[in-house]
């Protein structure tokens, strides 16, 4: 199963980035194989606007089966999610990717 | 803590005038060094002039793009003024020139120029400042360009200076004078923020406009508070207002009532809690409860 | 007077909150009491001058954008459209193109670089303008949609229907967004004068001294409406004084006008200085407007 972070850093050390739209990375770790790979996603900086749409194509060639976030896709973002069959978790903020990991293999993370 | 944990506060008010940046300049200067200010309501930039900022690092900044056209390789076929639908490039003096005021971005007649004459440009639209104010502590802000807009852009760019400043000076806060209305920027000022503070007016539009700035809020799952400045300059629309706070379990930190001291302040360059006003005290204790909420969450 | 053009005020701010929508009520319901009056509110995402107008709806019209539909049959899924769009308005996720209305400028292009015409162009509501009358006034709220991104078509909708069916009202006030962005540029392009209501604060300073540099940029001759006179200093009279644009009116900060207007109420009857107020402002432009 792939698992993506929005992620603030390319580490498992990294903070969670709670925004899902500009987020800056996303940290995608795959729990069969243990391979940790890492999706820039800096050039949405350039946006003005449209940043939620922009990332959901980039999520879509990722293709995860569950994504890692911290508030959580505004509308746009999540009409476009909705053609994923991915499940989405919320209110991560403010923990390391580990921990967040930890807190959803813990069934601590809010579902979508 | 993990120095990496700031606590990142959010001042936003649905409509213009009811005190926003009055308020969060002064929480500016309580926290003194232990933030870092970022103002983005860069529409109507304001709280430099309580916060005296040195305006020391300026970067321009660029939002969206712009069309440029090469007269020398224009062969004049009028194609992409057949195509732009923003009534961008008029002929003038025998020659297509594109009127920046009007031209969105969109590039449509780059694609359609046969010549290779349009080049889309980053537009420039401003810039952004790191200074250090008179409390000793940070300020991230940015000035738009005439006739230049806010975006969704400027904002998270305002935001991840503030965010990398306090990171590395292990500050504790983030105060962020947000952006008006419900659009783009509005959601980009919210996102990252783990507590948010309405500040809102007894008046029919005020409460209008705190219930549609509010539905922003809930789609993010932030906490609120809510701070009633004026409160006395009419009852019952506090009442009302009070009464969608408790349906809305949003925090009511305060009913500030009309005092001339905000304006007296401002006239001397300070914030409220700078000169002796009953303000002083109250302001004083509600960015108190404001940091035993965050504290307390981010703990959870 | 049927060769006689309308005169157009624009009534704006540097920022919300200044009391534009105080003083484009009460000078469109005084001035109506004399003469055909025209109030348009084109504060679009925020209109707000009706809770101050009581009169009877004549009208209400949906106001429409052009926007891409997605012909999943004819579509052959290359991909140029969501590479075309810089507002990231149409995507493409796998066998799938969505098209986020709100976010979409009306700019034709994916449409019609279409090589599969799989993306018409149709009518999307966005908004409405609704005509409302009471006596000699005529007032039409231009509102936007919640979630809708762009305020400026919907400005030069309202500014169209205005030429061409109240052309005839010789009177108009046009309520301005705040800021200093494209809404107001859209807004104040075709009046005739823009009166820049502010406060005596340093707050009101800075937003005016923004304000008067937009109006510069397009031309426009302004005034300025000191509202809340009183509660702050001499800044912005001084800074008017220098650069040479007139002072219209001084309103006087009083209690009475925060409450009656926290209630929806107009305040030109039941203020003593108002009335002199408004009738200074409409003179004032009146003469400059003749001069030009």
């Amino acid at each position: 199963m792939k698992i993506a972070f929005t992620a603030a850093g390319t580490t498992w050390e990294s903070m969670i980035d709670p925004r899902f739209g500009r987020t800056e990375f996303f940290i995608v770790y795959n729990d069969e194989t243990q391979e940790v790979s890492v999706v820039d996603n800096s050039a949405v900086k350039n946006e003005a606007h449209g940043a939620g749409t922009a990332t959901a194509q980039k999520i879509f060639e990722i293709k995860p089966d569950v994504l890692i976030t911290g508030n959580g896709p505004g509308e746009n973002a999540a009409t476009a999610l909705k053609q994923l069959n991915m499940k989405i978790f919320v209110n991560a903020h403010n923990m390391t990717i580990k921990e967040a990991y930890e807190n959803y293999k813990n069934g601590k993370l809010q579902s979508l | 803590m993990s120095s990496e944990r700031i606590n990142e506060i959010v001042i936003l008010s649905g409509k213009g005038g009811t005190g926003k940046t009055s308020i969060a300049a002064a929480f500016s200067v309580l926290a003194g060094e232990e933030a870092v200010i970022a103002d983005c309501d860069v529409d109507a930039a304001n709280m430099h002039l309580l916060l005296k900022p040195d305006f020391a690092g300026s970067l321009d900044f660029f939002s969206g793009e712009l069309a440029v056209l090469n007269q020398d390789v224009c062969i004049r076929c009028g194609k992409c003024a057949d195509v732009c639908r923003f009534n961008a490039i008029p002929f003038i003096e025998n020659q297509y020139t594109i009127s920046p005021l009007d031209c969105e971005g969109c590039g449509y007649c780059e694609k359609v120029c046969p010549s290779f004459a349009i080049v889309m440009k980053e537009r420039k639209s401003g810039k952004v400042y790191t200074s250090t104010i008179k409390t000793g502590g940070i300020m991230v802000h940015a000035r738009l360009d005439i006739a230049a807009e806010n975006s969704g852009k400027l904002v998270a760019k305002v935001k991840k200076d503030a965010k990398d400043l306090a990171k590395a000076g292990n500050k504790e806060y983030i105060i962020v004078d947000g952006s008006p209305g419900i659009g783009c920027p509005v959601v980009s000022s919210l996102s990252g923020a783990n507590y948010v503070v309405l500040v809102t007016e007894p008046t029919m539009s005020g409460l209008h406009d705190l219930i549609r700035v509010y539905e922003v809020i809930k789609r993010f799952r932030i906490k609120a508070g809510c701070i009633i400045n004026k409160s006395d300059v009419n009852e019952a629309q506090s009442r009302e207002i009070k009464e969608f706070l408790l349906a809305e379990q949003i925090d009511h930190l305060a009913d500030i009532p009309y005092d001339s001291a905000f304006s007296s302040a401002m006239i001397e360059g300070k914030t409220v809690v700078e000169i002796q006003s009953p303000r002083k005290a109250q302001v004083e204790e509600i960015w108190k409860q404001i940091k035993i909420i965050t504290n307390k969450n981010n703990t959870i | 007077m049927i060769n006689n053009p309308p005169l157009k005020i624009g009534i704006a701010s540097g920022k919300g909150g200044t009391g534009k929508t105080l003083l484009s009520t009460n000078l469109a319901a005084y001035l109506s009491l004399t003469q055909p009056t025209l109030l348009v509110d084109l504060d679009v995402e925020e209109p707000d001058d009706f809770l101050f107008v009581r009169g009877t709806t004549q009208s209400i019209t949906d106001q429409y954008k052009m926007i891409p539909v997605w012909d999943e049959k004819a579509c052959t899924l290359c991909g140029i459209c969501s590479k075309t769009c810089k507002y990231h308005a149409v995507i493409q996720l796998g066998s799938i193109i969505l098209v986020f209305k709100e976010l979409c400028h009306s700019c034709y292009a994916c449409s019609e670089l279409c090589p599969a015409g799989a993306l018409p162009m149709q009518k999307h509501k966005m908004g409405e303008i609704k005509t409302i009358t009471s006596g000699n006034l005529t007032f039409i709220e231009s509102r936007l949609n919640i979630g809708e991104e762009q305020a400026v078509p919907l400005i030069h909708q309202t500014h169209e229907r205005v030429e061409k069916t109240h052309g005839d009202i010789p009177l108009q006030i046009f309520d301005c967004p705040p800021g200093t962005s494209c809404p107001v540029v859209a807004s104040t392009r075709n009046v005739d004068f823009v009166v820049l209501v502010t406060e005596p604060t340093p707050f009101g300073l800075n937003d005016l001294r923004l304000a008067v540099e937009t109006m510069k940029e397009i031309h426009k001759p302004v005034g300025v409406v000191i509202n809340r006179y009183g509660i702050g200093n001499s800044d912005v009279e001084m800074y008017c004084r220098e650069a040479g644009i007139p002072v219209l009116a001084k309103i006087r900060y009083d209690r009475r006008i925060a409450e009656l207007y926290s209630n929806g109420q107009l305040v030109y009857d039941k203020i003593e200085d108002m009335q002199t107020s408004l009738d200074n402002i409409i003179k004032a432009i009146q003469n400059v407007v003749r001069k030009n």
